[in-house]
């Protein structure tokens, strides 16, 4: 026993400082990605030593989307935001902390991985749920949280949004339509990872609106007899983008081993890091190669049919906008 | 005053006069609501927290993350609790023996903190020290970083803390008069011995009490810390917090092994207490020396 304890003793007053890295990065991401960089950093922090030679650390902090961008601009020190969706990196470059055309710095809208809005639901998928228009049926209660705060959410109302619109053609249905899913909403979490825990530990809900990822990964946390995946034919392309946070890194002297650490999930090994997290891989090869793990779905961009992000947020998101006229009524 | 008071041995005789059924029934009351508001989620606790056995607990206590969190934890309620016992101990004895104008508006101030709610109090902080606030652009030009770390954690905890050791201490103070430091001083003693002779000592249990209490707040504190923890990892991370992320990312174990020495604090700090107060209580009386 007194053996046991000795160690976590020990370790109370063990500053730490025989550890300490060359290079520390803050990386200030959003909720579901905890376990994805996890990997990631390790991955990177090894190939890093084994060409430069110096060890690197990587710090993580996560949280809603919009609250973590929230705290950047109050002057939480990120080297690099990888955040849910541009909207909040565009929050943090209205205040000047980074460039302005920070999306067109890295390839693919600084968005190495993407991934997709699926239906998680109980084992044996009881109430039929298949397609969105599943949702609106009276007795199914969906679980998605709060679009003002959290990135997840603000996805998932879309997602919904375009669906609606090309199937019944004018933004007045698509209003109806994502109002009456809403109504089925029988709470709002603050972030992905809350919802998650609600459908899954809480046992509330018959259907949980959640990253592909997230879904995934509550697979394997809790078991696949116990929840399944379903993939609706028609969904949006999500893509949580990266950027350097160039107010700290120039203070810090970082920029470099900032640019290296996002550059990094451009290569093989970063792509496969994504998809064996179950976030798609945007190389061809690796895409290949882990095909059979991602459903098929029609994927549409926030570009096509919401002209953008700036453009959604303000239309929907903002006060008084679309939602806040949907969840009053 | 021990005329004024009723014995204790009087109040049992007026409820005896209460049928046995009903003394019975309140009673059942009482047991089954601490039970299930206590006592089971205490049990909880310690179950999940060991539910795979001795070993997975001890390892999740030492991981690294862990082991930051529960230092950063007992450094900042050392910091919170040592600033706020010379700050109650001095706020309580100008309240307790002066008279000065602005003396009710003192004490409402002092407890201030207990009437405003932790996440508004960590906002103020924000507000003050971030880097849209008033003081950040001038901290961050001279790389000083409040917000997101340990001084912007022990400010909030402080706050919250606050009026612990003080209104621990004004009653007491207050009970005690004035006229022994009056003897004190028209014997020759100086302020400070007066204080450190005569004072202290009288208030001695009450300002354990009031320390206790401020240190199970101080490592209790959740709302305030995590608006300005910034939530980095193995860093501004508090035993509160953590316990909270462990849980979101499934590690039930670790999450409740965290949570088993936060209830074990909360344990100790019931039975230190029930310990002061017995002191307090006899210090109350009037002493034969």
């Amino acid at each position: 026993m007194i053996r046991r304890i000795l160690p976590v003793v020990a370790g109370l007053f063990w500053v730490g400082s025989a550890f300490a890295a060359d290079v520390t990065l803050l990386n200030v991401s959003y909720d579901p990605t905890r376990e994805l960089y996890g990997d990631f950093n390790k991955a990177f922090a090894a190939a890093y030593q084994k060409e430069t030679g110096k060890s690197v650390e990587i710090k993580q902090s996560h949280g809603g989307s919009g609250s973590q961008a929230r705290a950047v601009i109050d002057g939480l020190q990120a080297d690099v935001v990888t955040l849910a969706l541009a909207y909040d990196v565009d929050a943090i470059a209205a205040k000047g902390l980074l460039s302005a055309d920070w999306q067109k710095r890295l390839p693919l809208n600084a968005s190495p991985y993407t991934s997709t809005i699926v239906f998680l639901v109980r084992k044996g998928n009881p109430k039929g749920i298949k397609d969105w228009d599943d949702l609106i049926k009276p007795g199914v209660d969906v679980i998605t949280p709060n679009p003002k705060t959290s990135g997840g959410a603000r996805w998932n109302y879309l997602a919904a949004w375009g669906y609606a619109l090309k199937k019944y053609g004018s933004a007045d249905k698509a209003k109806q339509f994502v109002g009456d899913i809403y109504k089925n909403v029988p709470v709002l979490d603050t972030g992905a990872r809350g919802s998650t825990v609600t459908f899954v530990e809480r046992g509330v809900g018959d259907v949980l609106l959640a990253w592909e990822n997230e879904a995934f990964l509550a697979q394997r946390e809790f078991g696949k007899d116990k929840f399944e995946i379903v993939s609706p034919p028609l969904s949006i392309l999500a893509e949580p983008p990266l950027s350097i946070v160039d107010a700290v890194a120039d203070k810090k002297g970082s920029r470099a081993v900032a640019e290296a650490y996002l550059r990094y999930w451009y290569t093989k090994d970063g792509q496969e890091i994504a998809a064996r997290n179950s976030y798609r891989p945007r190389d061809p090869e690796i895409a290949k190669q882990y095909e059979s793990s991602f459903a098929k779905v029609e994927l549409f961009t926030i570009d096509d049919v919401f002209g953008g992000w700036a453009k959604a947020q303000k239309e929907h998101f903002s006060e008084g906008g679309v939602f806040d006229q949907i969840y009053k009524n | 005053m021990s005329e004024l008071q009723i014995s204790p041995g009087s109040v049992r005789d007026d409820l005896r006069t209460e049928p046995r059924l009903v003394r019975g029934i309140i009673i059942a009351i009482a047991l089954i609501f601490l039970t299930v508001f206590v006592v089971l989620p205490l049990v909880v606790v310690f179950a999940q927290a060991f539910s795979r056995g001795i070993g997975a607990y001890v390892a999740a206590l030492s991981d690294p993350e862990a082991l930051s969190a529960i230092r950063l934890t007992l450094c900042v309620a050392a910091i919170s609790v040592s600033l706020n016992l010379v700050f109650g101990l001095v706020a309580a004895w100008a309240i307790a023996k002066f008279d000065f104008r602005g003396k009710t508006f003192l004490i409402s101030l002092i407890d201030l903190p207990f009437s405003v709610s932790p996440v508004i109090s960590g906002l103020v902080f924000v507000l003050l020290f971030g880097a849209q606030g008033y003081w950040g652009p001038w901290l961050q030009s001279h790389n000083v970083h409040v917000l997101f770390a340990v001084p912007g954690i022990a400010l909030a905890t402080i706050f919250v803390t606050f009026p612990f050791v003080a209104r621990a201490l004004i009653p007491l103070m207050q009970e005690q008069g004035t006229q022994e430091e009056e003897a004190a001083i028209s014997l020759g003693a100086s302020g400070l011995q007066t204080f450190f002779r005569v004072t202290l000592p009288n208030i001695k249990w009450g300002v354990l009490y009031g320390v206790l209490l401020s240190n199970a707040r101080a490592m209790g504190e959740f709302g305030a810390v995590s608006v300005v923890s910034g939530h980095i990892r193995g860093e501004t991370n508090t035993m509160p917090l953590l316990v909270e992320i462990l849980y979101n990312e499934y590690q039930f174990v670790s999450s409740f092994a965290i949570a088993s020495l936060l209830a074990l604090l909360a344990l100790i700090t019931l039975v230190a207490k029930t310990i002061l107060e017995r002191h307090l209580d006899e210090g109350q009386l009037p002493r034969g020396d």
